[in-house]
């Protein structure tokens, strides 16, 4: 449900100080609320497997407690963060390439329809196939391990983007669309003022997406590359410290992960609402 | 642009007048069945002369917004024949549709000019045109605003601004004072007559409101249900401008009452 601002016509659109004080302190509430739970349930967790391993008195090597993992992960920051940042530059890479692609085969497709009757069964080939069966065979025709890695990341990027961004271009309104017609917009104006900007919502939904596919994407591709691969980012390094049985390691890898990735989301979800803040009903602030 | 120049020397419609006048568009023997096989309009004849205000009546569903449609050349017939006077240009026909259809991520005053936009009009004439436009609908001061921040009348009155800022030679609205309050509307039939006047469009308006109907033109068209076709005509002859005494006169009790009539009896045929 949303519930719209009806804006009687007698008072314009100014006036508006009293909703938006009372909207602001709701807001700050909700925001307390979103960090504050969460928060919680971690600390409670993570204090009942630090009081879990310390009573059962479980090996470091089975099981390390969180306080091990913060100690390894301040220890090997050194090694850990340059392979981090190598891994997000990979799939930051992957992700832009992806965009790219996605995009300019989307508007390809969207130009006459023989071309995405021909292109698209491609599309979701590529999209179906595991990427962990494919990877291995792209290390072994592409003999920069780093431009293999980038593939493998960019093939489970692309198709969320092209799939939204097909979806946004093809759920223009009939009347808008009506309405070009009638003031004699040529095909690019169609384009530029109507089509690509209906289409931005599917298309950021689809960026949100393949954000984080482009993370899994690296991350396979450097598990499977193994020694052959990249050899210093951060799935490597989680690959290293399972060899030499350094689980406390493993943890702060993953940990490390699983961060970037949240990251990852968190950037990309602000960049949809910041585009759509004016506009659309996802990025809109809710009244009561 | 050089209408505006020029509407100072148009002559005013009476209704005595009106039939003399040159014709814009005819529609002959007009057949329209849609791809899914539902037959809109059968037989549908109708002309519309220079200057004329004309509302079209009808059950709902009887087709009167694809009327509207085929006009401005957003359909074609299945039958039958459209033929126009004069070649009217890109922004020679405006048009208000049934739905406001606003672009949401643009502005009001974006959307107001995106007909001068798509024709490369400069930002400086632009600006003013769309100021003058929102003017007119009562909006001037909701130029910044976006359509999600606007009521349904509010948008319904942007999409008005929108038609009347290319100041078009003929004026299609689709029921656009249906969302509007009984203040407002009469406020806007009111301006929209005196623009109307000023400017010597021609018009076809469809509504559903037999006194607006009666108020605002100089010729009636009832139509059937679907298939639609013209079933009835009922010339207004009451003197311009039409002010509140008109509205309580017997003349306009009178054709009120001839047009509900007629509207009756097309809706049970
Ligand atoms: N694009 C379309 N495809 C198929 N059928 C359509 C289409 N547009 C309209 N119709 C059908 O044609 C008929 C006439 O529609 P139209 O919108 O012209 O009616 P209307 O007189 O404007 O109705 P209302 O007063 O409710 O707006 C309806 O039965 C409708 O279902
Ligand atoms: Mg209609």
């Amino acid at each position: 449900m949303n519930h719209k601002v009806i804006v009687e016509m007698s008072e314009g659109l100014g006036d508006r100080s009293p909703r938006a004080a009372n909207a602001g302190s709701r807001a700050a509430h909700d925001a307390a609320v979103r960090v504050a739970a969460p928060l919680i349930i971690g600390l409670f967790l993570l204090a009942g497997w630090e009081l879990l391993v310390r009573l059962r008195e479980i090996p470091i090597y089975i099981l390390p407690a969180p306080s091990q993992i913060a100690t390894e992960l301040v220890q090997s920051w050194s090694v850990l963060f340059p392979a981090l940042l190598l891994t997000l530059e990979i799939a930051a890479l992957a992700l832009l390439l992806a965009v790219i692609s996605g995009v300019g085969l989307a508007l390809l497709c969207s130009l006459a329809r023989w071309i995405e009757l021909a292109l698209m069964p491609y599309a979701v080939t590529l999209q179906v196939t595991p990427v962990v069966s494919v990877a291995p065979l792209i290390l072994i025709y592409v003999d920069e391990p780093r431009t293999a890695v980038v593939l493998c990341a960019w093939i489970v990027a692309f198709f969320p983007i092209l799939a939204n961004t097909m979806l946004g271009l093809a759920s223009t309104d009939r009347n808008l669309r009506d309405l070009f017609q009638l003031y004699g917009a040529n095909r690019w104006q169609e384009l530029w003022f109507l089509r690509l900007p209906a289409a931005l919502p599917y298309f950021l939904g689809g960026l949100r997406i393949a954000g984080g596919l482009a993370l899994i994407g690296a991350v396979v591709a450097e598990y499977v590359a193994g020694t052959a691969g990249v050899g210093t980012g951060l799935a490597f390094r989680v690959l290293e410290a399972q060899y030499r049985l350094n689980i406390p390691r493993m943890f702060a890898g993953l940990f490390l992960l699983a961060l970037t990735g949240i990251a990852i989301y968190l950037v990309l979800s602000g960049l949809s609402r910041l585009l759509l803040r004016h506009w659309h009903e996802s990025a809109r602030v809710r009244e009561n | 642009m050089t209408r505006d120049e020029d509407s100072a020397t148009y002559p005013r419609i009476s209704q005595s007048q009106a039939h003399e006048q040159p014709e814009l568009v005819r529609l002959e023997a007009i057949d329209k069945v849609f791809a899914s096989g539902t037959r809109a309009l059968a037989q549908l004849d109708l002309v519309l002369r220079c200057g004329e205000f004309v509302s079209l009546l009808g059950p709902s569903g009887c087709g009167k917004s694809t009327v509207l449609r085929l006009i401005a050349g957003l359909v074609q017939p299945t039958r039958g024949r459209i033929l126009f006077t004069q070649r009217l240009q890109a922004g020679e026909i405006g048009f208000v549709f049934q739905e406001p259809t606003l672009m949401p991520w643009a502005t009001v005053a974006a959307n107001v000019a995106l007909p001068l936009r798509l024709r490369g009009v400069d930002r400086g004439r632009t600006e003013k045109a769309v100021a003058e436009a929102l003017a007119r609908v009562g909006l001037g001061s909701a130029a910044r605003a976006y359509p999600h921040e606007l009521s349904g009348g509010m948008k319904m009155r942007v999409s008005i601004a929108r038609a009347l800022v290319t100041r078009p030679s003929l004026l299609l609205m689709d029921e656009p004072f249906a969302a509007l309050d009984e203040i407002t509307r009469a406020r806007l039939d009111e301006e929209l007559t005196r623009l109307w006047q000023a400017h010597g469009w021609t018009v076809l308006f469809v509504t559903h409101s037999v006194f607006e109907a009666v108020y605002l033109s100089t010729r009636i068209l009832v139509m059937s249900a679907r298939p639609g076709r013209v079933v009835a005509e009922i010339p207004v002859d009451a003197p311009w401008p039409r002010d509140e005494d008109f509205r309580t006169s017997p003349t306009y009790t009178a054709l009120c009452r001839t047009v509900s009539t007629a509207l009756r009896r097309a809706m049970a045929a």
